[in-house]
């Protein structure tokens, strides 16, 4: 598996026969960090979610390191970390019990001290033992990108992630961002607020009618 | 790998329950109150009661356990939880394997406290005939799995799924439904090797849900 973290070439997908990718070319290489933006229902979300294997291409050819979503997607899995809207918890789980089954979905059977690593990260260790249900909005939030990061993966797609959070965490998700992507990761990131990826990010896109727009 | 992911599965949705015991206490109660309503309903005679286990018993287990399957999959839709489960680098064999298993024991629970009250309720000698029924459960109890597991991921994310899953998936469990009356039938009237050819037919069912299960799962549970 060897390639660019991401190559999508006329990448469409289509919801209820509407184009919301409509042949999009995006190609991001290792060390890149993408600001995505766009208009509210432009298709971010759909296009991390393309990304993140969690929905199939309409058409078009993605290629994840190289690898052919086509043909397989748990090699490109490995290696990319992805954030959406909810947490993608189990709200009767405790916060750690999460971080821990994540870990062994990803083949870590020692995930001890990673886990601890996040908890203190996000700044859950006092509520590692509580179930999320109870969690506050920004509480869950922080869970949900420590479960994204439990593996550390090369590939970060994160869909508005520094909703819910304050502004101390929104400095410390950033500052791990910048960190990602000089050690040779890559990222997309969506956000309404361009003031939180304007000094970090490598380039912006914008998503408009189905395509991307460079800046 | 798949095994030890679908045993990591498994081991989730137990301890969920464990916690939460929505399923359980769900099926339970409505096992028991079918068992009930059947039981004083035809209020047979001591010597021709037992003669209605078999229906009782397999009518109250597809209800409870379509109760059962459906709870499994809410919890993998609340918060997106499927996505999480999704984006990981799992075989889909080891997501359908993972949520059959506990959707099979938790079948089995329900059964170990529904049985004992057929079995009072209806006159039927339960101790004579119960390891050839543990046959017959375990061997329906797979198919039913199977089926219900592939079927509720197709419609976990339908807008209707609560109707959807039980009017696509009954029809198609006609043959284990049969196969589970007839064998039981036969078992508790002549012993196991009466209840040969339901049990084929209950054995063939579950090796063709079983094996569509393991190569569909993957097509049917991402979007």
């Amino acid at each position: 598996m060897d390639g660019p973290p991401i190559a999508a070439r006329g990448l469409r997908r289509n919801w209820s026969g509407r184009p919301v990718l409509a042949g999009l070319d995006l190609v991001v290489e290792p060390g890149e960090l993408v600001a995505l933006y766009g208009a509210n229902g432009a298709g971010k979300s759909t296009l991390l979610r393309v990304l993140g294997t969690l929905l199939r291409p309409t058409g078009g050819e993605l290629r994840l390191f190289g690898c052919d979503v086509r043909r397989g997607t748990i090699a490109a899995r490995q290696r990319l970390g992805w954030v959406g809207h909810d947490t993608a918890c189990y709200p009767d789980l405790t916060g750690r019990e999460n971080l821990e089954f994540h870990a062994s979905l990803h083949g870590l059977a020692r995930a001890g001290a990673r886990v601890d690593a996040l908890l203190a990260w996000a700044g859950l260790e006092g509520a590692a033992r509580t179930p999320v249900r109870s969690y506050s909005r920004g509480m869950a939030q922080r869970l949900t990108l420590a479960r994204a990061l439990v593996h550390e993966p090369a590939l970060l797609l994160f869909d508005e992630p520094f909703s819910g959070l304050d502004t101390e965490f929104a400095a410390r998700l950033a500052a791990l961002l910048a960190e990602h992507c000089e050690r040779g990761g890559a990222a997309i990131v969506s956000a309404h607020d361009e003031s939180r990826l304007a000094a970090i990010a490598s380039r912006t896109v914008t998503l408009v009618a189905g395509r991307l727009r460079e800046g | 790998m798949v095994l030890r992911t679908a045993l990591a599965i498994l081991a989730k949705d137990l301890r969920i329950e464990a916690r939460t015991r929505e399923g359980l206490a769900s099926a339970l109660v409505l096992g028991v109150l079918l068992v009930l309503v059947f039981s004083v309903a035809h209020d047979a005679p001591a010597d021709r009661a037992p003669s209605l286990a078999p229906a009782v018993l397999w009518v109250t287990f597809v209800f409870t356990g379509l109760l059962g399957v459906q709870r499994s999959f809410v919890l993998e839709r609340e918060h997106d939880a499927l996505a999480g489960l999704l984006v990981a680098p799992v075989d889909a064999a080891a997501l359908f394997f993972g949520k059959l298993a506990g959707n099979m024991l938790l079948l089995g629970v329900m059964q170990a406290i529904v049985l004992p009250l057929v079995a009072v309720l209806l006159h039927v000698e339960l101790w004579a005939a119960l390891p050839a029924l543990l046959v017959v459960l375990l061997l329906g109890n797979l198919g039913f799995a199977a089926l219900a597991t592939l079927f509720a991921a197709i419609t976990v994310r339908a807008r209707a799924r609560e109707v959807m899953l039980p009017v696509l998936l009954l029809p198609l469990l006609v043959p284990v439904l049969i196969g589970g009356v007839k064998a039981t039938q036969a078992i508790l009237v002549a012993g196991l090797a009466a209840a040969r050819e339901p049990l084929g037919v209950i054995a063939a069912f579950d090796v063709i849900v079983t094996v569509a299960g393991v190569l569909l799962f993957e097509q049917v549970v991402r979007e």
